[in-house]
């Protein structure tokens, strides 16, 4: 009963939505403020519906109804009850739900606000958003209703949304559980992180189309949804790095990242969305990359649907398989539709998109974020031809050939490290006009101690061709971005007055999103520092040993000391840990507790690393088997993960940095000065 | 004169990375195969770069904990996902794949941890060479267990 009322919740917010796009689409035809009105209201009513079925499934789930399939499938009675809740986007149905909510959560945040200057944008902001989320539950009351019910026919239990004739409901004693693997913290924040990052970018792509539409094409679009893109870039980055945490710390192979299609799809968004979130700054600045820029939130947002259905639809189990349900279709017609809708929108609107100034320099800072605008679309084109690849061998040839994360590795390589150079020339570059010879002024010092560092690598840490070129990048960004802060924070010290550490705090209180977006940079090269050491120096051994022997990697020694078995039965799962000494040149560090957990339900084991953590290398100690009779002999598996830590420490800089860069502003509807289009300044005193 | 620069250039970078990606594809790609192809083409493909999928059978695996060889055979199972759901969808089709004594198999060898989700019935993705023995060499395995689960099960990647 209860799960038919949450269906019946969930049909009336789809009549809603549609309902909201059609009053906005006649109120503006009709040119009647009070149906652009009520297309707003019914837009603010899709949250509290939808919050409430939202609510009626969780009750379900915590509540071990399995008689509804969603809950059969995603939980079990030997699950806490936090898991039970977030079992909510555990599945394809539950998940497809959290995205319309969280949709109507930044519909409802966008339609709440002041609109007097912009009331143009208003009705095709509602249409964008409505047909959004009008899409996403039409997949779920169609084809995938997380309310469906398990009924007993002739032809055995079956899934319907109303009890079919002749059938009874089955409520089995209980669920199939989330899968172990799945229960780990990372993973209960891992995908709304993500989908956190994909809705929010349907925002500005709303913006875009109202500003397409209503042939207001000037930068206001672009101004009301920075900050949304900011912030749906944040959670996207963050979903992306818990990923690898996740699959680092459960997955047991001593990696984060496998070029996995699933992974690509992710990831596809986040490179169009970096590449916008630069090149708005310069239609900000100097009215050009107009036609770009819509196009570049126009793949966003496709790549969003996109992303999202490869995610959690589960049609990759081959690696050339595309549309298993009837949602693949569906999802492609609506990603195909919009897609052409909106090129469509950019063609009419061409002519008002002219850029106002032109490029003259190619190393002005324009045309370097015209290179790093490049880059990004490259490493994404790069991505797709990895995913569609087999696709199209098997076209063109019948075999079906596919490419693996040497591919990508190979491919990408050299455009993250032309990626990482730009990073360092173009903070120095001056918009408008720059030469070789300025440009050389300014980042002389910076460059010199970075070969200074580089040949000191050289002498102490590494011989390796590429590690060198990659450390002299880190070190050149890292530096050129410190000297850029100082040159500002050295100014404001001499004009104002201030003391240094004023200096500081003002600078990038008084221009944040510059600061906030070097502390990102910052915190970037640190994280290539993980990538790079994990990448090419990481060394692994394995062996059995027997009590007190050891097993040595690098500089450390493990000492196998001993190991147990229990069961735990009431949460199902049998616990074995190994105990090791670990010693590094001799001296005693500690203990690490490497586990393999038995869950009996799922049949399912999981190999839990000991890992000891330092910011110059991780080791992580997994236990691949043991003698089950005596207990005496057990075998590990051994990795040095050499400054994998700054992996994850860079992350968390990353988190200060977008921070620094979103928060809002007092004032938000402040008229910024567009200084700076004229005349050509240097690059420390612009905004 | 200025539209030349900015076209040169872009010239450029559209060649480097159009290089970049032919480059990489034909150093990289594998051969994507079933298992009834593999033994069909047999040895004009060893040494070749080759990914097979294929159902495994629980009974085979044996794991030698000192040397971390794993050994197990697959069954063949259709490539097609077409085909595939019109069998009944993937975990209809594993098992019948070992339950049915007359697929053709294939012998595996991996050095490595055990992957925790290698078990009977389970789809195997495996990366890897065919030896001169007609053993497959597996350098990557990937697993996926549609039985238990409906979906979002994580493939879990092992490599070497």
């Amino acid at each position: 009963m209860i799960a038919q009322f949450g269906f019946g919740v969930l049909v009336v917010t789809f009549l809603v939505t549609l309902y909201s796009v059609f009053a906005a689409v006649y109120g503006e035809y009709k040119k009647s403020p009070s149906m652009v009105e009520s297309a707003r209201r019914a837009m603010l009513l899709t949250w509290p519906l939808l919050t409430l079925t939202a609510g009626v499934l969780i009750y379900l789930l915590v509540n071990n109804h399995y008689e509804v399939q969603f809950v059969y499938e995603v939980t079990s009675r030997s699950m806490p009850t936090y898991l039970k809740v977030t079992a909510w986007w555990g599945g394809q149905a539950g998940s497809l739900l959290f995205w319309s909510w969280l949709m109507s959560v930044f519909a409802s945040l966008v339609t709440i606000r002041k609109w007097d200057r912009d009331r143009e944008f208003l009705p095709w902001v509602i249409v964008v958003a409505s047909i959004t989320m009008a899409f996403f539950l039409g997949m779920n009351i169609f084809f995938e209703n997380p309310f469906a019910q398990l009924y007993q026919g002739f032809d055995g239990v079956n899934a319907h949304t109303f009890q079919p004739a002749n059938s009874i409901l089955v409520t089995p004693a209980d669920g199939r559980g989330l899968n172990p693997l799945l229960r780990h913290p990372g993973m209960v924040i891992h995908p709304p992180m993500l989908y956190l990052g994909f809705v929010s970018f349907v925002i500005p792509y709303a913006f875009a189309l109202a500003a397409l539409i209503t042939g207001r094409t000037d930068d206001r679009w672009i101004r009301l949804t920075r900050r949304w893109a900011l912030w749906a870039w944040l959670f996207l980055s963050f979903g992306l790095v818990l990923g690898g945490r996740w699959a680092y710390d459960v997955l047991g192979w001593g990696g984060y990242w496998g070029w996995d299609p699933v992974e690509i799809a992710a990831f596809m968004p986040w490179l169009t969305g970096t590449a916008f979130l630069h090149s708005v700054m310069i239609q900000e600045k100097r009215g050009m990359f107009k036609h770009w820029n819509m196009l570049l939130i126009i793949l966003t947002y496709s790549l969003v649907i996109f992303g999202t259905f490869l995610t959690r639809s589960g049609v990759l189990s081959s690696v050339h398989a595309f549309a298993q349900s009837a949602i693949g279709p569906l999802f492609f017609a609506f990603i195909g539709l919009s897609l052409i809708t909106s090129v469509a929108l950019l063609i009419y609107r061409w002519d008002s998109l002219r850029s106002e100034t032109t490029m003259t320099s190619l190393l002005s800072r324009e045309a370097l974020f015209l290179l790093n605008n490049l880059l990004f679309m490259s490493i994404l084109v790069v991505c797709f031809w990895g995913v569609i690849y087999p696709l199209i061998s098997e076209l063109f040839t019948g075999n079906k050939i596919t490419v693996g994360p040497p591919f990508y590795e190979r491919a990408t390589g050299p455009l993250f490290a032309s990626l990482m150079l730009l990073m360092g020339i173009a903070p120095l570059s001056a918009w408008g006009n720059s030469t070789v010879k300025t440009l050389g002024r300014a980042i002389w010092k910076p460059a010199v101690l970075a070969v200074a560092i580089t040949v000191y690598t050289y002498f102490t840490y590494t011989q390796n061709i590429i590690a060198l070129i990659g450390f002299f990048l880190i070190a050149l960004v890292i530096l050129v971005t410190l000297y850029e802060y100082w040159r500002g924070a050295n100014a404001r010290q001499k004009g104002q007055g201030e003391n240094i550490l004023t200096a500081f705090w003002n600078l990038t209180g008084r221009n944040r999103r510059r600061y906030g977006g070097y502390i990102i940079h910052i915190s970037m090269m640190l994280m290539a520092i993980g990538i790079l050491g994990i990448e090419i120096f990481q060394v692994e051994t394995q062996g059995r040993v027997s009590a007190g022997e050891t097993l040595s990697l690098a500089n450390y020694t493990i000492e196998y000391k001993e190991i147990a078995s229990w069961d735990d039965n009431p949460k199902g799962v049998n616990f074995t840990r190994a105990v090791l000494d670990v010693y590094e040149n001799g001296i005693y560090l500690g203990q690490l507790h490497p586990r393999k957990d038995y869950y009996f339900e799922s049949q399912q084991s999981m190999t839990i690393p000991g890992e000891r953590a330092t910011l110059r290398d991780d080791l992580y100690v997994l236990l691949v088997d043991w003698e089950p009779s005596t207990m005496e002999g057990a075998t590990f598996k051994v990795f040095v993960n050499p400054l994998v830590n700054w992996l994850w420490l860079g992350s968390l800089l990353f988190l200060v940095g977008i921070f620094i860069a979103a928060w809002p502003d007092q004032d938000p509807e402040r008229v910024t000065v567009r200084a700076g289009r004229r005349l050509p300044q240097t690059s420390a005193a612009d905004d | 004169m200025q539209i030349n620069k900015f076209m040169i250039g872009g010239l450029l970078i559209l060649g480097a990375v159009v290089f970049l990606i032919w480059s990489s594809t034909v150093a990289t790609s594998e051969y994507f195969l079933t298992v009834n192809e593999l033994n069909e083409k047999g040895s004009s493909i060893v040494d070749k770069n080759l990914r097979v999928s294929g159902a495994v059978l629980g009974d085979t695996i044996q794991y030698d904990a000192e040397s971390l060889a794993l050994t197990f055979e697959v069954a063949h199972v259709p490539g097609e996902n077409a085909e595939i759901e019109a069998l009944g969808g993937l975990a209809e089709v594993l098992h019948q794949a070992v339950v049915d004594p007359s697929r053709e198999r294939m012998k595996v060898v991996y050095i490595g941890p055990m992957p925790d989700l290698l078990r009977n019935e389970a789809q195997a993705i495996m990366t890897g060479h065919l030896g001169e023995d007609g053993i497959f060499y597996a350098e990557e395995l990937l697993l996926k267990c549609p039985t238990k689960y409906e979906e979002a099960v994580p493939e879990q990647v092992v490599s070497k």
